[in-house]
């Protein structure tokens, strides 16, 4: 074919995609790079150095952001796992249970916490919180994390499941092995790439949050977030940039595992 | 939203689990329910109750908080009502950032999302990482970084300067423009890989026939093409405008006080000391309402156009 009329190629489209990443990556790049700054000015450039990341784990705000960090890890932890779990039994029903009358309902249901913005999740949650009379602190952010999680653990192990043949199960239940068999020894195997991507996604989107946890945290109880917000507000300082550094070291590390997840998973198949 | 939906594809599903299909769905629906659907509901019935001073409500039905977007009433709610705009601007101010940043994540996703689809399957999934891994990113971190970048003595500034093109800073930060910057560079993953998912299933023999009878290469994308890419051009749009609308981080760290968002009006009726519940609940269930409208509006053109 003629290269003039390719229609696979645009002119163009090749720039335009690297400035996608050029702005995606620039921010980072740049705060990642001041993090190793020596000089304590966040414009000039005083030479390399680690001396922001003894700081963040040794400085006067240490303490606080070590217990920040705890919350936020511990909080990410449950609430996945939570919903991980919760997500799987909805998954089997949604995908591994034939039709039903409100299949479309119930898939709704089971969005609703992406389809809604964060602040309006954030104020209900409050309201109800505070009707009903909870202690707003620890318990209440797990809480409300595990609610907004569901979904985003549902959809990698929804997905994954609807790619495995009902044949595998059916047979298995024809050898006369109980559901819960069926599950454990023949489903659960295969869906594992699914399950663990639904948990590595719950749990960065759990670390993540600010909104909701700002709104429903109580006083004195901080995740890693809301304290890195409220040092914020008072100005960029080179610790609040050696610690997004860490952050996002940690963020790259997730995504990697995951992506070898799921590329395991599917060449398994 | 892929994967999960109400239908399945052609492949055969089996049915093992049916059975026992309520107590596998229960504790979801459970869970979703009370603690996320009747928040809602609590949330609509506190828009019409009357605002406790310090914060909460005096269960008392009244339509002070809507009106209180209107018309200004004065400290006690009893002087003649006088019309008051700033609210309605705040509104109107969000709609139009939410919309600008859906048009420039489309204006500037579409192009990526394309050539990513077309490039060897090897090669595209590496790029399509690249744009996810901001997405896993924390949003926060994100945004503050943003704002470490385009501050007035910040790197983007000096860059600039530095290669000529401007000479004095530019003072983005606290503008409207900011807010979009953050708003796009936020949410342009979210248009990139719904509409990657559409083109990369899209059937290239149909541009090719239309090549073969002539037409060039834009007339083929316009005609030809996004047509047939359209569910996840619209995803993609749903994706980034829901958001935008009730962002909280961009407008509140690269704004300031003439940038305001609904986003920052909520929080403050529930953080700051001049806190009004009610006014509070009645934003949120405007700001929802706006997405349960859209949402509508794709579910139904959905539907027609699989009738």
């Amino acid at each position: 074919m003629a290269r003039r009329n390719d229609v696979r190629r645009y002119p163009g489209f090749l720039g335009i995609t690297l400035f996608c990443l050029v702005v995606l990556y620039a921010p980072l790049v740049v705060v990642a790079v001041y993090s190793f700054n020596a000089s304590p000015s966040i414009t000039l450039w005083g030479g390399f150095s680690f001396r922001w990341y003894e700081e963040v784990f040794f400085g006067l705000e240490a303490e606080k952001f070590k217990r920040a960090a705890w919350n936020s890890v511990t909080i990410a932890l449950m609430a996945g796992g939570a919903a991980t779990v919760i997500a799987t039994a909805a998954a089997l029903g949604m995908v591994r249970a034939g039709r039903f009358r409100g299949k479309g309902a119930s898939f709704a249901l089971l969005s609703l916490p992406i389809m809604a913005p964060e602040i309006v999740t954030a104020v209900a949650t409050l309201i109800f919180f505070s009707l009903i009379g909870l202690t707003l602190g620890y318990g209440s952010i797990l809480l409300a994390h595990i609610v907004f999680c569901i979904p985003f653990a549902y959809l990698p192990i929804a997905a994954r499941l609807e790619g495995i043949e009902g044949a595998f199960d059916e047979a298995a239940q024809d050898l006369y092995a109980t559901r819960w068999e069926a599950f454990r020894f023949i489903l659960l195997p295969l869906l594992a790439p699914g399950i663990v991507s639904g948990f590595l996604l719950a749990f960065i989107i759990s670390l993540d949050d600010f909104i909701i946890t700002n709104f429903v945290k109580g006083a004195g109880v901080e995740t890693l977030p809301t304290a890195i917000f409220g040092a914020v507000k008072q100005g960029i300082k080179p610790d609040i940039m050696a610690l997004s550094t860490l952050m996002l070291g940690i963020s790259i590390v997730l995504v990697t595992i995951s992506y070898f997840v799921g590329k395991a998973g599917s060449t398994r198949r | 939203m892929a994967g999960g939906g109400a239908g399945g594809g052609g492949r055969t599903q089996s049915a093992a689990f049916a059975p026992v299909r309520l107590w596998l769905l229960l504790p979801s629906w459970a869970v979703i329910a009370i603690f996320m659907g009747l928040p809602l509901l609590i949330m609509l019935v506190y828009s019409f109750l009357t605002k406790e001073f310090r914060g909460g409500v005096i269960w008392e039905f009244s339509l002070a908080a809507y009106d209180r977007f209107v018309f200004d009433r004065g400290l006690f709610g009893d002087d003649p009502p006088v019309l008051n705009t700033t609210y309605l601007t705040i509104f109107a101010r969000s709609l139009i950032q939410a919309l600008v940043a859906t048009a420039l994540c489309l204006l500037i996703g579409f192009p990526a999302a394309f050539y990513i689809a077309t490039r060897p399957p090897e090669q595209r999934t590496l790029w399509l990482l690249l744009i996810t891994v901001p997405y896993w990113v924390n949003l926060l971190i994100r945004t503050v970084s943003m704002k470490f970048l385009i501050r007035e003595n910040g790197p983007l500034n000096e860059f600039l300067m530095g290669i000529g093109l401007i000479s004095e800073p530019l003072p983005l930060v606290n503008t409207d423009i900011a807010v979009q910057l953050g708003l796009f560079y936020s949410y342009l993953p979210f248009m990139v890989l719904p509409i990657y998912a559409a083109v990369e299933r899209y059937d290239f023999s149909l541009s090719e026939a239309a090549a073969d009878l002539y037409a060039d290469r834009w007339t083929i994308l316009r005609e030809v093409t996004l047509p047939a890419v359209r569910p996840g051009v619209i995803a993609g749009c749903i994706l980034v405008f829901i958001p935008s609308l009730g962002a909280f981080l961009a407008p509140d760290l690269l704004g300031g006080a003439r940038t305001f968002m609904i986003g920052s009006l909520i929080e403050e009726q529930f953080k700051g000391a001049a806190g009004d519940w009610p006014f509070g609940a009645a934003a949120a269930t405007i700001l929802m309402t706006i997405v349960l409208i859209a949402l509508l509006l794709h579910a139904r053109a959905e539907a027609r156009r699989e009738v």
